[in-house]
């Protein structure tokens, strides 16, 4: 409810539950937890077409822990796992 | 004018429609083989335009840049770049798009075109765009990019006819100027500015629809599903392996029945002797046993391109991700391994989508365990031998389910394997992620499929007419040389080479319950797991007569107990009874270690598993 009243506070995609739907606001791999180095973690998420300003919805999750998640990027699906969504900063 | 050969280059994403639009041009005229020094399939297919030219096409792997993160990346980005040697610097570079996902594609487009090369957009698909709502103002495209840009149709007939005369066009009259190369890897910030550079672009050539693919979301409502969706993967697995094991049976038989005909043939038109033994016993009973299994070759790639046609492999790699995760591999890793369940080399090969060096190895160590179509051969004759034919629950057939137990017995120690390797040798490892592109569905193409099976096939009937045949050959020279002295009592096979080597290894096969027949034929089955059936009829049919070559499962039935053939079952699951996948495991890896270690795990895991089920088969009185 509080969600419709405000704009949503920005979070992360990688917190983020199914259903959710936002705005990226940009990217930030440094502290995600991903595996990879920071410039490579964010060439590859704009490379799958996660960059500022596109439209994202969680559209499905996996059976453990919720995770990965199948994101809508715009007018793409991309599975991606939650420790990489952490880089993706949405509202 | 003589018009020389020109040359093109597909470039694309994956899931472009790339390998269709290939199919499409090619047809059948196709040359699958690899780049040389690396392992990375190279597709080359020819056509002639409209205006007479002869045209060699290159698919090269699919690529989101030219950065290069793995093998195939690499081949893409140096052949664009022209820096492979001896291969053709592309004079026309066609960059693939799937007309309803243009944003990563113009992003590629407008990277390709640092590099000078003569480029043209083409726009496949263009017919499941329209239908979506998308229209592309193409002539305004067109010159918002500064390159050529053409729509397609792959699937459809003549829906590459604008493609075709666009060659043409390009290629007729001045040669395609190359211009000056300024590629260099982006960086971050660059990449983001080369990607709302494509925005910006769409925005004013192109009107999307609002509404994303309504067939793709209500099939991804079930099949993603987190438990619906897995008794989904596990019913398509099932599904297959009744398909490969029941479905194919009237097929093989009239095969089988038509290899008899032929050596029954020969046997009444030739006198008997050396050659007339030969030609039915060595070169038809050999092959013909394993052209046999043509028909579960076939029904394998059906199924595994059928689904990655339709998309679905994708959605199961997603599905597996954290399954497979707990076991230390990584979601990629499943398409690899569902690949080597038709054959471990091309698995292998396929490994090349993981892009971490680690969760690689680990793939490729377990991959051979899954079990191959080459092990079919096997099991079908052990199991129709020893495994009565009725159904359990009414509906189960119980030799299907003995094949499904094996399948399922190699799945389970690849998974803890892996775990294992994970646990002790990679214990600071972090895992690498796990993204990938959920393509839209489509309707599998049988032009597609039929051309990804016909040359599937030609690659076993090539194996089963060259190494398979030369072994056969082998196997029969084994056996039937030197001839038993005159007035001999015994069969003549118990003269042979072949029983002196049996009969040699079978002291230290013994505690598993394989007699010298059983080791004479695993020696030429290293060559190829399936050969072991063609030498054990081979050794059985010059034991006893065409008759038994005819039957050789009745043969085994009255040779072997039932505890022998479930020891060698559960051997074949886990023996490393194939040189291609050792000398392929050491090509991919760079590394005699690796080969040397996956042939000292499986022999170990083979030889201790198939000690227990014999032991534990002779205490249950199967002996």
């Amino acid at each position: 409810m509080n969600e419709h009243r405000n704009p949503q506070r920005p979070t992360r995609l990688g917190l983020a539950r199914r259903g959710y739907s936002g705005v990226i606001q940009r990217l930030a791999a440094h502290g995600a937890g991903s595996a990879l180095p920071d410039a490579e973690l964010e060439s590859r998420l704009i490379e799958l077409g996660f960059v500022e300003g596109a439209r994202v919805e969680i559209l499905h999750e996996g059976i453990v822990s919720r995770d990965p998640i199948a994101v809508r990027v715009d007018n793409v699906t991309i599975a991606v796992r939650r420790r990489e969504a952490m880089a993706v900063i949405v509202a | 004018m003589e018009a020389r050969l020109m040359h093109l280059a597909l470039v694309g994403t994956p899931n472009s429609g790339k390998t269709a639009l290939f199919n499409a041009l090619t047809g059948s005229r196709q040359k699958v083989a690899n780049y040389p020094g690396v392992t990375v399939e190279r597709k080359e297919g020819s056509f002639v335009t409209p205006h007479g030219r002869q045209v060699s096409l290159v698919d090269l792997p699919g690529t989101y840049s030219l950065r290069g993160r793995s093998p195939d990346e690499e081949i893409t980005r140096d052949i664009v770049l022209g820096r492979t040697h001896g291969e053709a610097v592309p004079d026309l570079v066609l960059c693939v798009a799937d007309s309803t996902n243009l944003r990563l594609t113009i992003r590629l487009l407008l990277e390709l075109k640092n590099t000078g090369r003569p480029i043209a957009l083409v726009l496949n698909m263009f017919d499941i765009a329209r239908r979506r709502g998308v229209s592309v103002d193409v002539p305004k495209l067109s010159e918002a990019l500064g390159v050529p840009v053409v729509t397609s149709i792959a699937v459809r007939k003549g829906g590459t006819a604008d493609l075709l005369h666009l060659t043409d066009q390009i290629l007729s009259g001045t040669a395609p100027k190359s211009g000056e190369n300024r590629w260099r890897p982006l960086t971050v910030a660059e990449l983001r500015a080369t990607q709302r550079e494509a925005d910006r672009i769409i925005a004013a050539t192109v009107s999307l629809p609002t509404r994303p693919d309504t067939w793709t979301a209500r099939i991804d409502a079930v099949v993603l599903h987190p438990i619906g969706g897995l008794a989904i993967l596990l019913l398509i697995l099932f599904v297959m392996f009744q398909a490969v094991f029941a479905w194919t049976q009237p097929l093989m038989e009239l095969l089988s029945s038509a290899f008899d005909g032929l050596g029954q043939l020969v046997h009444d038109v030739l006198p008997a002797g050396l050659l007339q033994s030969f030609l039915q016993n060595g070169v038809i009973s050999g092959v013909g046993t394993v052209i046999v299994f043509l028909p579960q070759i076939i029904i394998v790639f059906l199924f595994i391109l059928l689904l990655e046609d339709f998309g679905y492999m994708a959605r199961a790699a997603f599905l597996m991700d954290r399954i497979m995760g707990g076991a230390g591999l990584h979601g990629r890793a499943f398409i690899p391994l569902l690949s080597s369940f038709a054959c471990a080399i091309p698995g292998i090969m396929a490994t090349r989508v993981i892009d971490n060096r680690r969760d690689r190895l680990t793939t490729i160590l377990i991959a051979p365990l899954m079990t191959c179509s080459a092990r079919i051969p096997v099991y079908t004759l052990i199991i129709s031998a020893f495994i009565p034919e009725r159904e359990v629950w009414g509906w189960i057939n119980l030799r299907g389910l003995v094949m499904f137990g094996l399948y399922a017995a190699g799945i389970a120690s690849a998974l803890g394997l892996s775990f294992l390797v994970k646990f002790f040798m990679w214990r600071d490892y972090q895992p690498a992620p796990f993204m990938l592109e959920l393509p839209d569905y489509k309707m599998p193409r049988v032009h597609s499929v039929a051309i990804g099976i016909f040359n599937r096939a030609k690659m076993f009937l090539k194996r089963a007419g060259t190494t398979i045949f030369a072994m056969m050959v082998l196997i029969w020279f084994l056996a039937s040389f030197p001839q038993p002295p005159v007035g001999a009592h015994d069969p003549a096979i118990n003269y042979s080479l072949a029983a002196h080597i049996g009969k040699a290894v079978a002291p230290l096969l013994e505690p598993v319950g394989f007699n010298w027949q059983i080791a004479v034929a695993l020696i030429p089955g290293m060559a190829a797991r399936e050969v072991a059936v063609a030498a054990l009829g081979t050794v059985y049919a010059i034991e006893g007569g065409k008759e038994a070559a005819a039957q050789i499962g009745e043969v085994l039935a009255t040779k072997w107990s039932l505890a022998t053939a479930l020891s060698l079952l559960v051997w074949y699951i886990f023996a490393p009874q194939c040189a291609s996948t050792l000398a392929v495991i050491r090509r991919e890896t760079g590394s005699w270690k690796w080969m040397a270690l996956t042939f000292v795990y499986m022999l170990v895991l083979a030889y201790s598993a198939s000690l227990a089920t014999y032991n534990i088969a002779l205490a249950l009185g199967a002996g």
